[in-house]
């Protein structure tokens, strides 16, 4: 376990999540112990309103934990500042940008910000990062294109590039599928799973996409509402913690195929 | 490829347009007056100045330079706050400048009849509609600020300062109730707004917070640029959202407020001239937008001023009147001709 702690990118400990308000707390979910390793491609899966935003949130430094400790390159969360936090950790969200009259460069380009002036004046090195991540992502033929000319799935492109010119260890996407079809979801997560393989960073996304999160992940995080299990997918599986995931009156799960069927 | 587009020639076309109109601006008056005495009055000594030389000197002078300063000041607001709200329906007096304004000088010119003789000692001169002004539009904002400052969103912000602002014009109405003619017709005339009242003193007072206010401005061109992308994005680039949202909020109120005090409450150029801007300039990037709006701005009101005036006749229209006459038509043809409204 020592052996191996540089090797750990974000960790947390017995880390409770939910909302304060004055007088009460809401907890979602506590007691996550969870290790994320450089170089993995790591999925979040779990039904509609078990936490998985929360979570992220949390471990985004978006809104504080309840409990516990969440480290990132051995240091707690909440010792970083915005500005050097910028610099290990990009997101991508769900939620629209509020201006698509950018060009995909300028829209990537601002995920040097961390790095530029006063001014934002992007340096030789800036363009040459900006340039790498729309090679990286084949964005080149549209670099030029406003960012209201794309469609959804170019757009979630771009916004990955954004994350990687942003030049982090660590990359969090907040269902980046949402949105697209069949095979753009497929298209967007084997694409990530390239990107780690070529650029060695980690990648935590959350998703509906079981199926497609079971053949593509390297380790796979299952929330349900008694438990929080992370490990990879073909263990999960031959421990049955896909079985009892969503009620079995509609859908179960297939060991055989590894993906879910509608009860006839 | 170059990365971005160059826009130095249009800006150097945009500069000689603002020289050319400073210039048509204030030959044109009630008296033409030809350049060549314009370019005169500047080596004449002050003693000897001739009529036209005066008028030029104290009078077109400082109306030119003011026009400038409003135009741009109130383009420039008008970009923070549409920015900084995600509304492209913002304008530099969301926060409730004009109404604090607006009640400060409705107190002075309206409030002796209902509260008493507390202001008839104060002579209703321009500087005390200006300090008067200032201080009703401080106080509103300061108001605004503080419980804004119990709101983590945004939105929260724009929605009371838009509150405070029916809060103001309520009391402006009731004051206005029990007001007579003569206040009234005072009051609405401030309410017209003015370039012309400014002596060389009053302008130097204006010219220095403006400044203030555009380095304010200049200094958030980043943020700016990183709120495009929305607030969640731009605190994971590692901007510090409280500090920069307080900047754009100074920078806005001292360009808005001061420029309130001095001339009036000008409408309409602050909405729509950064919308002018991004249609000419197609572009959302504020290191562009920002010298483009202080551009564009000057020169839609060096035109408004220039038409206000009337050429050859004693008469002046209101100001006010004109920038919405002159600015509205341009606003629906640019998005007319290009159907699509980019934000």
């Amino acid at each position: 376990m020592n052996s191996n702690s540089h090797n750990i990118i974000l960790k947390t400990k017995a880390l409770s999540i939910g909302y304060r308000s004055k007088k009460t707390e809401i907890c979602i979910a506590s007691g996550i112990n969870l290790t994320l390793k450089k170089g993995e491609l790591i999925g979040l899966v779990g039904g509609n309103g078990i936490g998985k935003s929360t979570l992220l949130r949390t471990l985004t430094n978006v809104q504080p934990a309840l409990n516990g400790n969440v480290f990132l390159n051995d240091k707690p969360l909440q010792d970083y500042d915005n500005l050097a936090l910028a610099k290990v950790l990009s997101i991508v969200l769900t939620e629209p940008i509020t201006s698509k009259n950018m060009s995909i460069f300028e829209l990537i380009a601002l995920g040097r910000q961390p790095y530029t002036n006063w001014v934002g004046t992007l340096t030789e090195a800036d363009t040459n990062a900006v340039n790498s991540a729309i090679s990286h992502t084949n964005l080149d033929a549209l670099k030029h294109k406003k960012c209201y000319e794309l469609s959804d799935g170019q757009l979630q492109k771009v916004m990955i590039a954004r994350a990687l010119a942003q030049d982090t260890d660590l990359i969090i996407l907040d269902e980046p599928t949402t949105h697209l079809d069949m095979y753009h979801k497929a298209y967007i997560l084997k694409w990530l799973k390239k990107l780690v393989e070529h650029t060695g960073k980690t990648i935590l996304f959350s998703s509906h996409e079981i199926d497609l999160a079971i053949q593509l992940c390297d380790r796979l995080i299952v929330m349900k509402t008694d438990s929080i299990v992370c490990d990879e997918p073909c263990n999960l599986i031959t421990q049955g913690v896909f079985n009892n995931l969503f009620p079995d009156d509609l859908i179960v799960f297939d060991e055989t195929t590894g993906s879910f069927r509608v009860r006839k | 490829m170059k990365p971005q587009k160059t826009y130095t020639l249009t800006f150097i076309l945009l500069l000689l347009l603002v020289i050319l109109l400073f210039f048509v601006n204030v030959s044109l008056g009630s008296v033409s007056i030809p350049f060549s005495d314009i370019v005169n009055s500047f080596f004449t000594d002050a003693s000897a100045y001739t009529n036209k030389e005066y008028i030029i000197q104290n009078y077109r002078l400082p109306k030119a330079i003011t026009a400038i300063l409003v135009g741009s000041g109130l383009g420039i607001s008008g970009l923070l706050m549409q920015t900084l709200f995600r509304n492209p329906l913002a304008g530099p007096f969301v926060l409730g400048i004009t109404s604090g304004a607006s009640l400060g000088v409705a107190l002075v010119i309206m409030g002796s009849s209902v509260i008493g003789g507390v202001f008839t000692a104060l002579l209703i001169s321009k500087w005390s509609l200006v300090i008067a002004a200032s201080l009703g539009s401080f106080v509103v904002l300061l108001t605004v600020l503080i419980v804004s400052s119990k709101v983590r969103d945004t939105m929260a912000i724009l929605i009371i300062g838009l509150m405070f602002g029916s809060i103001t014009s309520a009391v402006v109405s009731v004051l206005s109730y029990f007001s007579s003619a003569e206040e009234l017709q005072q009051y609405i005339f401030w309410g017209f707004g003015s370039l012309g009242d400014l002596q060389w003193e009053e302008l130097g007072v204006f010219a220095s917070i403006y400044a203030v206010g555009l380095v304010f401005s200049i200094a958030s061109i980043k943020a700016l640029n990183t709120l495009l992308l929305g607030e969640n994005y731009a605190k994971s680039l590692g901007l510090d959202l409280k500090k920069s949202r307080l900047i754009i909020i100074i920078a806005t109120s001292l360009l808005a407020g001061t420029i309130t005090a001095f001339a009036g409450p000008i409408a309409f150029i602050g909405l729509a001239i950064p919308h002018i801007t991004r249609l000419v300039f197609n572009t959302a990037n504020h290191k562009i937008l920002i010298p483009a709006v202080f551009l564009s701005g000057a020169i839609i009101m060096l035109i408004c001023d220039s038409i206000a005036q009337l050429p050859n006749t004693d008469y002046t229209l209101p100001i006010n009147a004109i920038t919405s006459l002159i600015g509205a038509p341009v606003v629906i043809w640019l998005l007319v001709r290009k159907r699509k409204m980019v934000f």
